[in-house]
């Protein structure tokens, strides 16, 4: 071996010599930690650290007119420590807390069952049973010493002034698996908000958490607070919301779609607030709430009429001829009409042999009487005239232009509702078609023309249409929360829309929704004292039609947007037009005219219930 | 060439194999302990993780005795390609590893997650070895120093990448098996006064003495201290003493000065040091010998380093570790955050006493306070149910296996074989003193297991492999 010029032997032995020296440190460190310093096993023997959690009171909700909605009440949770608990009167146990023997047995064994409980652990605190009424709860306090390791914990519950708003509202439950993954925020146990704007609004509702640093010993008793609690922080409660929505006029609206299938909307048009949101059938949010949610949550569940959608916005329709005043807009725009351009009608579209169809009217008719007729054949002419212009590269770049024009008055993607799980509805561009027909002409989707077909909107979609309509050109996104305590609103809700269609061409469609109601579909909704705007549509589908209605009022100063939908109604005129004018009544005069007395008894006495099958479960 | 199997189990050293089965197997109970509840599956149950922990050690063991059938040369002859294959592995690893609370260094393959980073220290080890088998090999040549620097930085920063900070450091293991192979003393202690400066930086930062910022001042004092040193071990005789003297007199007299009259130390000192460089200078001119040179050199780059310690702590280091440094340090306390680890571990040991609380019956641990307490907090349970006299007996344990690992390293005629060996109780002595050195509290808390004890099939399959090989070729000793 070559020598080296270092001296081998002297760096072993100092290599060695400090690998001793290390552990001879870490030696000593030890022995002062576990022998001469006996405050550590004090710490351990009378005082370890709990980070108890101190739950914020989540935040209120009111209407727009500051009437309480949602608040808080106080509920108890029922916690186990199996480690210390001993034989006990399982019985007398039950009888407290209200629940039966087999009950019992079944929540025992699901609290050890590491598969539904990961986090199990036999020291610590693990939720026995959720919210405990008051009157179990003061029964079960009294005699909590005989069942030693069960403690009882406090939380806080909805609670609901109103019986309505159910889908608005929204619910909040226990934190799931998904929820707990998502959110280090959440422990087991925790509510969450699940839909609505207990969802949407999580984030400012909850509040922030606080800590209580307590002592407890090596048994897990509590033994005081650490260092007097300078430590610990208080909980931050959740900020408050105000709606937009009217209270009254949600009630009202609800009693009117009662043994119903559809929707009211109504929106401020200058502000996009939504002042009413009704799907019907509906349910009272009370009834998820406390130890009753899961069986009471079941049922709505399974519910063949689907109470827990929130059709306004997640029921996907065919808007039927309340689209026609948004096509009449894209041909303004675009110059394919002019508003005394005429079109005939001879019951029918002449170039479709007569298809589609349409009723006795006088012909030719221009823009605004065609509106008011509600004229399948003037706006089949206009499409087939869009789509054949020689202004457009190809049938392909009028239909992408003509889809363009439709999304910027709000369809085809979700508007952005500040409430979870808006629909999109459909708008079709020309791949679209490519994708389904080899070869297609005006005629092979005529139907669109007069919103059947591939079309398809929310009725939240109807209703932003017509407050477009009302504002002549813009709107704001709508949304339901109207103020955030100490906190500004997204900028979306803030912002206007612009549709980038000029404001005279609405001045024509106006004109014609006017004329609808004076004398033409729409009559039903000509209220004395109101200038009303309007447009019925009766949309087509697998059964009777849906009665559909869409207005606006006062025609000059726009105070309220409204889109009515009722589920195999038949006719617009019918059902839908009739619910608007009451709507529009309640909220423009703040109540019913005697006269209309009559009409409101026939509305909501109605049942238009399709027989629908037991509930498939792929159904959203 | 190869020797008879009977040969392998005479000449194996079976001190080293009785050490290593005591560790996996106390390691096995204690994981138990660390998981053990009332109702609580039975040690051999495979749903819990003591019967996991089983299931790895008889895999590690067979592993183990079947490195051992392994031709000898064939380790020397296949390191670069092992080395190869696992920087490979790390490479994949960085982007298709999940993210597992914040690392991403967990190969998933259906029921088995890997860490790449585990298996790339024996690896390293082979390949250095290999490297540095060569025929004349020299360390100092900048080529081959570069090309071992290279060989351990590049697993390192791989590693840094998948966010495993504590496995990374790990590598700096192998310089104190360079120290051994002839590095010069310089580097290592260059390194340790790069520490030494940043703790007492940090420490006393803040801190004022009069109007002396007291850490820079201590600092600018052991500067002209190591000088000092530095100068009577290279160059004894009269011109280090017409140096040292003076500047050591300039230093009292400028405390004593201070006394009396109000005014920054620092400048004063930074004075006294411009001086003592300038008259290293000079002699460095009159006799031309580059040790002055490099003393200089030390010089400037400590006090480059002084002045821009603040700016590596504050945008180098990611929040959570400095976080954790000022914790280790003591500059904060806070039980229910950063410190809340190491200050539930501290009581657990501190309260096992000298004779601990007995097997199965700490409560600490038993309450879930310390976190981790299976994998890298294993310790705890150890110090809190075995008390002094367990925790202390696996300290000694540990020392026993690292000492007698130089032991045989040091026996070995072949080159490969003692760098390997070398390697092998390094890279041990670190994983203990970080991690042990963690959970009583003196060190920042960096994740790392503890080798043979912590829980987890990655880490004692990679130990295993990283101790059989070097006692497989410590059976050939003798070729």
């Amino acid at each position: 071996m070559k020598k080296e010029d270092f001296d081998a032997d002297k760096r072993k032995i100092f290599i060695i010599c400090f690998v001793c020296f290390l552990f001879l440190v870490y030696i000593i460190r030890l022995f002062t930690l576990q022998v001469l310093d006996n405050n550590y096993k004090e710490w351990a023997n009378s005082n370890a650290f709990l980070n108890k959690k101190r739950h914020p009171s989540r935040g209120v909700m009111y209407d727009r007119n500051d009437k309480l909605l949602v608040y808080n009440q106080p509920s108890y949770d029922v916690m186990v420590v199996m480690r210390e608990t001993k034989a006990f009167d399982t019985l007398a146990f039950c009888r407290a807390i209200n629940i039966d023997m087999e009950y019992f047995k079944k929540k025992w064994a699901d609290v050890k069952n590491r598969k539904l409980n990961p986090g199990y652990s036999s020291y610590t605190p693990q939720p026995f049973l959720n919210q405990l009424g008051s009157k179990e709860y003061g029964i079960l306090q009294e005699s909590i010493y005989k069942f030693p390791g069960f403690y009882l914990e406090n939380k806080t519950i909805r609670e609901y002034n109103y019986p309505s708003a159910a889908h608005v509202l929204g619910y909040i439950a226990v934190a799931d698996k998904q929820n707990l993954a998502d959110d280090d925020y959440y422990v087991r146990g925790d509510y969450i908000g699940k839909t609505g704007i207990e969802k949407r609004y999580e984030s400012y509702l909850r509040g922030t958490k606080g800590v209580e640093i307590l002592l407890r010993d090596a048994h897990g008793r509590i033994k005081g607070r650490y260092e007097e609690g300078i430590h610990d922080q208080d909980p931050i409660p959740g900020k408050d919301l105000t709606l937009s929505l009217d209270i009254d006029l949600q009630a009202y609206g609800e009693m009117l779609m009662a043994n119903k299938l559809g929707s009211i909307i109504m929106i401020e048009p200058k502000t996009g607030e939504i002042l009413c949101m009704v799907s019907s059938p509906t349910y009272d949010p009370s009834i998820l709430v406390g130890r009753q949610f899961s069986e009471n949550f079941n049922n709505l569940a399974k519910d063949p009429y689907t109470p827990l959608i929130n059709r306004a916005m997640n029921g996907k329709y065919p808007p039927g001829s309340t689209f026609k005043p948004a096509q009449a807009l894209v041909f303004l725009e675009e110059d394919i009409i002019q508003p005394s351009t005429a079109y005939s009608c001879y019951v029918g579209w002449p170039p479709g042999n007569g298809h589609p169809a349409c009723h006795g009217h006088g012909s030719p008719l221009a823009l605004v009487d065609a509106l008011a007729t509600s004229c399948n054949s003037y706006f089949c002419w206009g499409l087939k005239a869009m789509l054949e212009n020689r202004k457009y590269s190809s049938i392909d770049d009028a239909m992408n232009k003509w889809r363009d024009l439709m999304v910027n008055q709000g369809f085809g993607y979700p508007l952005g509702v500040d409430l979870p799980g808006e629909k999109q509805g459909r708008i079709p561009n020309g791949q679209f078609y490519n994708n389904i027909y080899t070869k297609w002409n005006p005629f092979t989707i005529i139907s669109i023309a007069i919103g059947q077909g591939e079309v398809e909107e929310t009725p939240l979609q109807i209703c932003n249409l017509v407050a477009t309509i009302a504002n002549r050109g813009y709107y704001h996104v709508p949304h339901v929360v109207k103020k955030i305590r100490d906190a500004a609103l997204d900028q979306t809700y803030t912002d206007k829309k612009y549709t980038g269609i000029h404001s005279e061409h609405y001045e024509t469609v106006v004109d014609g929704m006017r004329k609808a109601v004076t004398g033409g579909t729409c009559y039903g909704a000509n209220l004395p004292n109101i200038e009303v705007c309007g447009k019925t549509g009766t949309a087509e589908n697998i059964g009777k039609s849906h009665s559909i209605f869409m207005a606006f009022a006062p025609k000059d100063d726009p105070k309220v947007a409204i889109s009515i939908l009722v589920e195999n109604g038949g006719y617009g005129a019918t059902y839908a037009v009739p619910m608007g004018r009451l709507m529009i009544e309640k909220y423009l005069n703040g109540r019913i005219s005697e006269s209309d007395k009559g009409i409101e008894d026939r509305i909501k006495n109605a049942t238009i219930l399709r027989n629908v099958l037991p509930k498939k479960q792929n159904m959203e | 060439m190869s020797s008879p199997k009977s040969k392998i189990w005479s000449n194996l050293d079976w001190i080293t194999v009785s050490i290593y089965v005591v560790m996996v197997v106390a390691g096995w109970f204690n994981i138990y302990a660390a998981s053990y509840d009332f109702d609580q599956v039975s040690i051999f149950d495979l749903s819990g993780r003591a019967g996991m922990q089983m299931l790895w050690i008889v895999i590690s063991v067979v592993m183990g005795f079947s490195l051992l059938l392994i031709e000898s040369n064939w380790y020397d002859i296949f390191a670069y390609w092992v080395y190869v294959f696992l920087i490979l592995l790390l490479v994949v690893t960085i982007f298709v590893a999940p993210d597992i609370k914040g690392s991403r260094s967990w190969l998933v393959m259906g029921p088995v997650r890997l860490q790449a980073a585990e298996f790339a220290k024996f690896a390293t080890a082979l390949a250095i070895a290999r490297f540095m088998n060569g025929y004349r090999f020299e360390l100092m040549n900048v080529k081959n120093f570069a090309v071992i620097l290279c060989l351990i930085l590049l697993p390192l920063g791989l590693i840094l990448l998948q966010k495993e900070t504590g496995s990374a450091l790990i590598f700096l293991a192998f310089f104190v098996m360079l120290y051994r192979e002839g590095m010069p003393g310089a580097i290592i202690f260059t390194g340790f006064c790069t520490i030494l400066f940043f703790l007492i930086a940090l420490k006393l930062d803040g801190m004022v003495w009069g109007i002396t910022p007291l850490g820079e001042y201590i600092i600018l004092v052991l500067v002209l201290l190591f000088i000092y040193i530095m100068l009577f071990t290279y160059k004894k005789g009269r011109t280090t003493k017409y140096i040292v003297f003076p500047s050591m007199g300039l230093i009292i007299i400028s405390m004593a000065v201070s006394f009396f009259v109000k005014f920054n130390l620092c400048h004063v000192t930074l004075g006294i040091l411009a001086l003592t460089v300038l008259a290293i200078l000079t002699n460095y001119i009159r006799f031309g010998s580059s040790r002055y040179l490099y003393i200089i050199l030390f010089v400037l780059f400590s006090i480059v380093y002084l002045y821009s310690v603040d700016y590596f702590f504050n945008d180098v280091l990611e929040p959570y570790q400095q976080t954790r440094v000022k914790v280790a340090l003591g500059m904060i306390d806070d039980p229910s955050g950063a410190g809340y680890n190491v200050n539930q571990s501290k009581i657990a040991i501190g309260s096992g006493g000298l004779l601990g609380k007995g097997y199965l019956n700490g409560t600490q641990t038993k309450l879930k306070y310390v976190p981790e307490q299976d994998t890298d907090f294993i310790f705890c349970t150890v110090g809190e149910e075995e008390g002094f006299l367990g925790a202390g007996g696996v300290l000694l344990l540990f020392l026993a296996l690292i000492v007698r690992l130089i032991f045989l390293a040091e026996r070995q005629r072949h080159r490969f074989s003692r760098i390997y060996g070398y390697s092998v109780a390094s890279i041990l002595t670190f994983h203990v003193a970080v991690n042990i050195g963690m959970v009583i509290g003196i060190m920042p808390v960096i994740g790392i297991p503890l080798p043979f004890f912590s829980y987890g099939g990655s880490s004692i399959c990679a130990f295993t492999i990283l101790l059989f090989i070097f006692l497989r070729l410590d059976t050939s000793r003798n070729r």
